[in-house]
């Protein structure tokens, strides 16, 4: 190679590298704020402000969904492995919203550690199976990995 | 000598010369895997089990986010490349890429938030994942305005692949995005190093799309590329022989 095409390429590999540091400090400085919520165990921890708008996020415990019967009215543990916390939501949720499931939730954290939601969102994973092979799977008990796998705590 | 091949490969006419007889063919392969793509994944392949038929979306905003995320590189590497070797053709090349890469990433954003609607809930929210083809997108049009802004071509031409190349940092970061921190968005279907999470049934029409995808934005990013060789070499003798031997035929 010429050299001074060898020198042009070490400026292009320069602005590559630099760029990329530069990048990833700013991604690292920032790396709790790029979170888009924070995990069960952080909230039960007390590493949340209270009384401010947040983002929650965790598993669906099964079994723990209470509906009332007169109203939109749900409660719920959202859970990361680690720790449970209790939602509070009245309004719409998303098909997707189930037990065993993932879920973003918009609210505000009272003393109790208790969180009042204003939005859920389905967090809905990355498998896509045909209804005949989930059914299979089901028979063989092979499905109910719910809540598994969850590093949200990490 | 051994770079002979590579010298040859920088000249616009012989490039010009050389895809002419590729176009046909190119064109008759997107079209063909598009359409077996779309029709096996739209009516053959069966719904999900949990999002219903909604998540057929992915046929189209997963290729299309593929090829946004492969084009920039495209862009950034020829910007590279035009830059440590002074040839015209991978500038013009970088040229040709960036409206492609804009419109692609825009169909990834479209097509992502009109999924998120009845599978999140949401149409939008700002998550890693999102908001970093967010950026992407601003990268891309970054680069359109940027070949705008300069009356001399070889300014403009070296500003926008410094450009390319900065906003490459931005590529590993929008793949990586769903690992490394808590998004809305999950984690990849497709992998390579272990075993892809969707049934075979699903994922055959969606690799079709994807090298259907890949075809098609040869296809375009060539059309691009032959149209700007024209234009930049408008001047020169054998675009006025070429001219005039398309009118004599005509």
């Amino acid at each position: 190679m010429h050299p001074v095409r060898k020198q042009r390429l070490m400026i292009v590999i320069f602005i590559v590298v630099f760029s990329s540091i530069a990048v990833g400090l700013m991604a690292y400085a920032l790396r709790e704020n790029i979170n888009l919520f924070y995990p069960p165990s952080k909230i039960a921890a007390g590493d949340v402000p209270h009384n401010t708008r947040i983002r929650a996020g965790g598993c669906v415990k099964p079994g723990s969904v209470e509906r009332a019967s007169d109203s939109l009215e749900i409660r719920f543990l959202i859970t990361d492995g680690t720790a449970d916390v209790k939602v509070n939501f009245n309004g719409i949720l998303p098909d997707l919203f189930a037990e065993g499931e993932a879920a973003v939730i918009n609210g505000i954290v009272t003393e109790t550690g208790e969180i009042n939601a204003s939005e859920v969102l389905a967090k809905h994973d990355e498998n896509y199976t045909p209804p005949e092979v989930a059914e299979a799977m089901k028979d063989k008990g092979e499905h109910q990995k719910t809540c598994e796998g969850l590093k949200y705590g990490a | 000598m051994a770079w002979q091949w590579f010298h040859r490969l920088g000249s616009p006419r012989w490039f010009y010369e050389k895809t002419t007889a590729w176009m046909p063919w190119l064109a008759a392969l997107s079209i063909a895997l598009l359409l077996t793509g779309a029709v096996w994944g739209l009516a053959f392949a069966p719904a999900d089990f949990k999002q219903g038929n909604s998540y057929r979306i992915i046929y189209i905003h997963v290729p299309a986010a593929f090829l946004a995320l492969a084009g920039y590189y495209i862009m950034a590497i020829s910007g590279a490349v035009g830059l440590i070797w002074k040839m015209k053709l991978p500038f013009m090349v970088m040229k040709s890429a960036a409206p492609i890469g804009a419109l692609l990433t825009f169909v990834s954003l479209v097509t992502g938030s009109i999924w998120g609607k009845p599978t999140w809930g949401t149409w939008w929210e700002w998550d890693a994942r999102i908001t970093s083809m967010l950026i992407l997108f601003f990268l891309y049009l970054g680069m359109i305005a940027l070949q705008q802004a300069f009356t001399h071509r070889d300014t403009s031409d070296k500003a926008s692949a410094v450009l390319a190349l900065v906003g490459m940092v931005n590529i590993p970061i929008i793949y990586k995005s769903v690992d490394w921190w808590n998004t809305l968005h999950q984690p990849a279907t497709i992998k390579f190093t272990s075993k892809s999470t969707i049934d075979p049934s699903m994922l055959y029409p969606l690799l079709i799309m994807v090298i259907g995808f890949y075809a098609f934005y040869a296809l375009v990013l060539l059309l691009n590329t032959r149209v700007e060789i024209l234009r930049r070499e408008s001047r020169t003798q054998w675009v006025s022989d070429l001219i005039s031997a398309t009118n004599k035929r005509a």
